[in-house]
């Protein structure tokens, strides 16, 4: 049980991936596009290097909804994000948030993802039961 | 060129995916997870799970392989070379833990077009061995240039 209220911040998560991330994460979800594992690749199509999974960034978005909730993994019912940044390996990813409602027993919280003014994720909503 | 729309409402043939512990610790590691109810089954039982369970997001684990056939469909026709993923949304239910077995089947939502993109939305739904509703996942790809 988490004491939430609208208007909160949720803890601060703050995690740089090294640059063989990709690779574990690759392996850990079964996605091996080869723009996350591959530079010559990700520079062939216009990518300036490999970029994160967004997927791997939804999971960090997760995990600090999770942790606001008190941590229990099924208190989060629902997320929702929108990818709108690519993400790159080696750079400090800072996911913060917002309560913006508790209502029946379940906190929403607006949920962003950023390296440096690079908004990866944002728009996210996470639903999670707090009582 | 414009958007195909036949695949509007096609479903694939489902997927079942059997939870595995040590895959649940990979995952739950590589996102940085440090509860002890993804690694050790004393805790997790502890915490009232039936065994170690899964992280949330887990459920493209086991979800993925469902919509693989669909985004590679021809009749779907997405041009991964302009392809991004735009956006996800999933729903959780019962907790996915290990030994389950579950099944996800893939449909295709809606295709559209607007502002020159092509938008291409599928949804997973994904039930343990008991028949409840573990995630429903909502995928949203974005073609530029269709």
């Amino acid at each position: 049980m988490a004491e939430l209220k609208a208007g909160d911040a949720i803890p601060e998560l703050r995690l740089t991936p090294d640059k063989y991330l990709p690779h574990r994460y690759a392996g850990a979800s079964g996605d091996f596009n080869p723009i996350h594992i591959d530079p010559e690749f990700a520079k062939a199509v216009g990518l300036p290097n490999t970029i994160l999974h967004g997927l791997f960034m939804m999971g960090l978005v997760a995990r600090a909804a999770t942790d606001a909730g008190g941590g229990d993994p099924k208190a989060l019912k629902r997320l929702s994000v929108q990818f709108r940044g690519m993400g790159a390996p080696e750079t400090e990813i800072v996911v913060s948030g917002t309560v913006e409602s508790v209502e029946g027993g379940t906190a929403t919280i607006d949920v962003v993802a950023a390296q440096g003014e690079n908004q990866t994720i944002r728009n996210a909503e996470a639903e999670v039961v707090v009582a | 060129m414009s958007v195909k729309t036949e695949a509007i409402g096609k479903e694939w043939p489902a997927t079942t995916y059997e939870v595995g512990k040590e895959k649940i610790g990979e995952y739950a590691r590589v996102v940085g997870l440090d509860n002890p109810v993804h690694f050790d089954r004393e805790a997790a039982k502890a915490a009232g799970y039936r065994d170690v369970v899964a992280p949330p997001m887990f459920c493209v684990v086991y979800g993925a392989p469902a919509l693989g056939p669909a985004m590679f469909d021809d009749e779907v026709g997405m041009n991964f070379a302009a392809m991004v993923h735009g956006g996800q949304e999933f729903e959780w239910g019962e907790p996915a833990c290990v030994g389950d077995e579950i099944t996800t089947t893939a449909r295709c939502l809606e295709i559209y077009e607007k502002d020159g993109k092509g938008f291409y939305v599928f949804e997973t739904r994904s039930v343990n061995q008991d028949g409840a509703e573990v995630a429903k996942g909502t995928w949203t790809n974005i073609v530029r240039g269709v």
